[in-house]
């Protein structure tokens, strides 16, 4: 790593109060990315001058804050339109994360369109957000929900994919980047059969979009949800795309204010997309500050951002893979920022505190990927997953920590 | 020893580890290996001891003097220390003595902020089971005589 970049990572980390804190005594270690980053200065301001400034209903009130607010929820519906290059404002749907675009892409379209023996392929590296929906679907529909094997390694093979690739398949919902693994998918040939085969092609993008340049139009996808809080925005607030003709042809996911153009107790007639899958009022303030974390995004570049992770991955695996005891999993070729491992004879859960002791935040368990552990026959893994605030000295200490512990569980 | 003695003992002990989270977790670890082993053929669903993050089996007999005798292990060295400790207070007790306590050596170790607040619902639940073999080996007690 050059000067330069080190300087900019430090930039950065000044950015992110929350970094600068001692936790158990030591300084805090954050390498818990892919279940939440952290939030910068830059978000946080935008939420505090929102409810100080701004802070009104939107879309109904004819009063200066209200028109204020509108303006900056709209202003983000723009900045996540161009985050993602989609064709238009309209096919931005505000959503409360990930989970609820999935769902929302099951309920109001699938269950609409879906019929009994259709056919839905997911991988078997799915997050329960983007296994269980289909499930509610098919036992709704009679739909059958077909699984895509995991190589040993945490790859899946595209022949694997062709073989379940049916003039049956009226879906394909496929995650991006694994969150327990980290391995990218190859989405864009995934969706490009899936469409040669006529079905509708949906990605889960929670993990690529603060690691990836998304460009729907160029991966030509149907669907695709991701959330505000793993790309340094806030919790509660995501977005779901979709193509406009898609989004039109679905009934609305959930009834109330905002979605409506004429209620009567005789017929109730829908506002156009996207507010006709935007019932209620929305999480104004969040979707916000949301524009905030898009635009430093933006500010870093995926360049910086690519090339800082894949320092942070490539010293990880030189530090950490020669631990007495270390097991990675998940090893494929193209992968993120994510080391998920195991340590033969200790416990996930037992290393999870102990780093903890020592101010360093990882995640363990099954990652809500239970299938995937079932497929790997373990019950978790630790995992460190890392963001462009970290650093390759955190690395380092991250590893000496680990094998002072490995070293005492083997004494 | 008294139950409340056993627990004033580890409150004891805790409190010359000063609070520090790495050497408290150390400490558990190796009180957990002190821990007797549990049969293997008692390691089995019929023993798991449910609302626990971790696996922990448990298993309670009465001794000839008709106080419980309870057998546990872990997956995880951090909870099988935490049990132990139960083990440790409550084991070789009369079921009345185990049913008419309330623990409180957790709360005086402030083991919630070392255990976090899911694993403290499981410390919970593991107490909740070991009254639940006390009453039924008490009820036994009762109708053997």
């Amino acid at each position: 790593m050059n000067v330069a970049t080190s300087i900019s990572v430090e930039q950065i980390r000044k950015e992110f109060p929350v970094l600068h804190q001692q936790v158990n005594g030591k300084p805090l270690i954050y390498f818990d990315n892919a279940a939440t980053s952290q939030t910068p200065e830059c978000v946080t301001n935008a939420l505090v001058h929102y409810y100080q400034n701004d802070n009104a209903n939107i879309h109904r009130g004819i009063h200066t804050l209200a028109e204020r607010a509108t303006t900056a929820f709209e202003d983000t519906r723009k900045a996540a339109q161009r985050f993602i290059n989609a064709g238009e404002a309209e096919e931005i749907i505000f959503t409360k994360g990930t989970t609820e675009g999935i769902n929302l892409v099951a309920q109001a379209y699938a269950r609409k369109f879906l019929k009994a023996e259709d056919e839905i392929i997911i991988s078997g590296m799915e997050h329960h957000s983007n296994i269980v929906p289909w499930q509610l679907v098919c036992e709704q529909t009679g739909a059958l929900l077909k699984v895509v094997p995991v190589q040993p390694n945490g790859e899946i093979l595209l022949e694997d994919f062709d073989q379940l690739l049916t003039d049956k398949t009226r879906l394909v919902s496929v995650v991006y980047i694994s969150n327990s693994l980290g391995t990218v998918n190859p989405v864009a040939e995934i969706i490009s059969r899936a469409h040669a085969a006529g079905a509708v092609a949906m990605v889960d993008g929670a993990q690529a979009a603060p690691h990836h340049q998304i460009d729907v139009q160029e991966l030509d996808c149907d669907f695709l949800a991701f959330s505000g809080h793993k790309m340094y925005g806030p919790t509660g607030v995501g977005v779901l795309y979709g193509k406009r003709a898609l989004l039109e042809s679905m009934d609305p996911y959930q009834g109330g204010g905002e979605m409506i153009r004429d209620v009567s107790f005789e017929k109730t007639t829908y506002n156009d997309i996207p507010y006709k899958f935007e019932a209620g009022t929305p999480n104004i303030a969040d979707v916000v500050a949301f524009k905030a974390a898009i635009e430093f995004i933006e500010g870093i570049g995926f360049e910086f951002l690519h090339q800082q992770e894949m320092a942070l991955l490539q010293r990880g695996k030189e530090r950490l893979y020669g631990i007495d005891g270390f097991r990675p999993i998940g090893t494929a070729a193209n992968k993120t920022s994510v080391i998920s491992f195991l340590i033969d004879g200790v416990h996930p859960f037992d290393l999870g505190m102990l780093l903890d002791a020592r101010g360093i935040a990882v995640r363990t368990g099954h990652h809500c990927t239970q299938p995937l552990m079932d497929h790997f026959q373990i019950d978790g893994t630790v995992r460190a997953s890392f963001a462009v605030y970290n650093t390759v000295e955190e690395i380092d200490t991250f590893a000496e920590a680990l094998s002072e512990i490995v070293k005492k569980f083997r004494s | 020893m008294s139950i409340a003695e056993k627990e004033q003992e580890i409150v004891e002990e805790f409190s010359m580890l000063d609070g520090d989270m790495e050497m408290t977790i150390n400490y558990i670890m190796e009180l957990g290996e002190q821990l007797p082993d549990m049969p293997v053929d008692k390691k089995n669903d019929d023993h798991i001891v449910k609302g626990c993050q971790s696996k922990v089996w448990m298993a309670a007999s009465a001794n000839e003097a008709g106080q419980v005798i309870f057998q546990a292990d872990s997956n995880t060295a951090v909870t099988k220390g935490l049990v132990s400790l139960l083990v440790r207070v409550l084991s070789k007790e009369a079921p009345e003595a185990i049913l008419n306590t309330e623990i409180t050596f957790p709360q005086q170790i402030g083991m919630n902020r070392f255990i976090g607040t899911q694993r403290s619902n499981g410390f919970g639940a593991m107490i909740k089971q070991m009254k639940l073999y006390a009453l039924a080996l008490s009820s036994k007690t009762q109708t053997d005589a």
